[in-house]
């Protein structure tokens, strides 16, 4: 959502702590002085601002680390109760944005929200890691504690009641199908049954959002599933979910929308949205036998992106009932034989590789 | 800082330290050397020789006395480094720090839990060694010679302070290093100073009454505190989840 309207902006002053206000456009930065001792200080107000169907607002976040850039110029929203998946290869910045969102490392510049609380700001911080659940890339279970207690220390850390942590323990590992191992050693678990102990850790101070990096990397496909269902289970409780992962098929399955990173957020959009907005339809002509002749054709046909793999010849379309016929005539014109003729949509993958290829 | 907040976490750490056994053995067994073999040494000397000079027992003492001071420089390096390595080598931080927990009362927990285990093992080797001295020295000196003010400076305030010294060192090494033997070979270093006053005092160099020892004492508190300082600078989340290997 993009407003125009002026917004303001909190200013607290770095020398005396005091709090004013100050209006701007979005994406403006201006250069303010605090009233009480005269320090002098900069705000940038945010390009976009958030209404409050919102729980995650970015606005042209950074993070440089030395002269690597990690994470340059993202902006993006998340809305309340939507599973947001971030689909980047290795590398891409996934982690350190969602460090970032979690007030686990700073950003460089730029501004993000969390259900309204701000980033980077020591006191909306500590707020901001109440409200969350994280599932790090790596577990991060003390192996030597049984489940039961690896649960119990962080109900105590979230200051839940005695009541609480029982009933909050007892769902969750009964719901993850792990009640019956409570008493056992993390370190004797399978990394499926790790994964979804640390899922139960994440919730057990029930919050409101939940971040996941990579919550089914390394697993067996029936494990996986159990996680996946288990997300789009929290999803009917409304909660935000933040999914990084590189797993196409995964992403697909379950978020509401994607965002592409490589460094810089490519696209986003819903899975449908993604699959059509870069690589259009492709036609996929399979011949009886393949020749040189018309393999050389075919190629000085105006086509694009054509690829020959065996007797099959692949290439994108945006109109096919206009642009298949001449393709089709000059196989035929040249003797081939054509076995099949289809036209299919372009698939997430597509998209994925040529943006992250850019 | 919230005291409560870092007690949660000394108590999680004290229920992982119940299940490793080589913490209970790097607890345990400088506290049972020192507190029986020294009794058993002068006991030994004393049957040979036919009896040691009375003043000559009490320097014995008095120096023996020292080694709970040198003791308390190691004996929490296995564990503090534990504390901080052990999680490293887990991964168990990422999620810790993502918890409403500020890093001064994470690295207090860790500190917490190194230093009341230590303490306490210490202090039961104490009572045990003084206990054993007075029975093996009591025929040659006709009287108690524990308790009194030397080993209760020492106990009291010279032993908790290099324990402190040891953890914040511990801590600072941890963040350096991958795994808890490493660690551990830094942290040797800590017990150097203290041997060094060992020898000083047996070459004659220093007597360790009770003014030189609350001076040590004072000096031990600055470092202290200059290492707090220096580990809370270095146990910060961004430091710890870019910068620690």
């Amino acid at each position: 959502m993009i407003d125009t309207a002026n917004i303001n902006q909190k200013f607290r002053c770095p020398s005396c702590g005091n709090i004013q206000f100050f209006s701007g456009s979005p994406g403006q930065q201006i250069f303010v002085v605090c009233s009480s001792c005269g320090a002098k200080g900069k705000i940038t107000f945010p390009s976009t601002t958030a209404d409050e169907s919102t729980m995650i607002h970015v606005s042209h976040l950074k993070k440089v680390f030395g002269d690597l850039v990690a994470v340059d110029d993202l902006s993006f929203s998340v809305k309340r109760g939507e599973i947001f998946g971030f689909l980047g290869p290795n590398g891409a910045g996934k982690t350190t944005t969602i460090r970032m969102l979690c007030c686990l490392i700073s950003k460089t510049s730029g501004s993000a929200t969390i259900g309204g609380y701000e980033i980077g700001n020591k006191e909306d911080s500590i707020k901001i890691r109440k409200m969350i659940g994280l599932v790090p890339d790596n577990v991060g279970l003390s192996e030597n504690l049984s489940a039961y207690d690896n649960l119990d220390f962080y109900g105590r850390i979230y200051d839940l009641t005695d009541a609480q942590r029982k009933e909050n323990i007892q769902r969750f590992l009964e719901m993850l199908g792990l009640w019956e191992k409570r008493n056992v050693l993390v370190r004797t678990f399978s990394k499926g049954m790790k994964q979804k102990l640390a899922v139960a850790r994440a919730l057990i101070h029930n919050p409101e959002v939940l971040f996941l990096d990579e919550p089914t990397a390394n697993l067996d496909p029936e494990s996986a599933k159990t996680v996946r269902d288990f997300i789009l289970e929290l999803k009917k409780q409304k909660k935000t979910i933040f999914l990084n992962t590189h797993n196409l098929d995964e992403a697909q399955r379950i978020c509401d929308r994607i965002g592409i990173l490589n460094t810089t957020l490519r696209a986003i959009g819903t899975p449908q949205e993604l699959e059509q907005s870069v690589s259009g339809k492709k036609t996929v002509i399979v011949l009886e036998q393949m020749n040189n002749v018309i393999l050389n054709t075919v190629k000085k046909l105006p086509l694009k992106n054509l690829i020959q793999e065996g007797n099959q010849l692949t290439y994108d379309v945006i109109d096919p009932d206009k642009e298949n016929s001449p393709v089709v005539e000059t196989i035929v014109k040249n003797g081939g034989h054509i076995q099949s003729m289809n036209v299919v949509g372009s698939t997430l993958e597509d998209t994925y590789l040529k943006l992250v290829r850019k | 800082m919230r005291l409560s907040k870092a007690w949660i976490i000394a108590l999680r750490d004290f229920k992982i330290f119940r299940r490793q056994r080589y913490v209970w053995y790097s607890l345990i067994i400088f506290p049972v050397i020192i507190s029986i073999l020294f009794p058993t040494v002068i006991q030994l000397v004393a049957v040979r020789t036919g009896g040691l000079p009375a003043a000559r027992i009490t320097m014995l003492l008095d120096a023996f006395s020292m080694f709970f001071v040198i003791g308390a420089a190691f004996v929490p390096l296995s564990i503090a480094t534990y504390t901080i390595v052990g999680e490293k080598v887990e991964k168990s931080l990422e999620p810790l720090l993502a918890t409403p927990l500020t890093d001064g009362e994470i690295l207090l927990g860790k500190t917490i839990s190194a230093f009341i285990p230590t303490l306490v093992a210490m202090s039961i080797g104490g009572i045990i060694f003084q206990v054993g001295m007075d029975v093996v020295t009591f025929p040659m000196l006709n009287y108690y010679y524990f308790p009194n003010w030397t080993i209760a400076v020492i106990l009291l305030i010279l032993m908790p302070a290099a324990i402190i010294m040891s953890v914040e060192f511990s801590v600072i090494v941890s963040s350096r290093v991958n795994d808890v033997r490493s660690a551990m070979s830094f942290g040797i270093v800590m017990f150097l100073p203290f041997m060094g006053i060992y020898l000083a005092s047996e070459l004659g160099l220093i007597t360790l009454d009770i003014i030189t020892l609350l001076l040590i004492a004072g000096v031990i508190f600055v470092i202290d505190v200059i290492l707090f300082f220096v580990s809370t600078t270095m146990f910060k989340r961004e430091e710890i989840l870019t910068k620690w290997k």
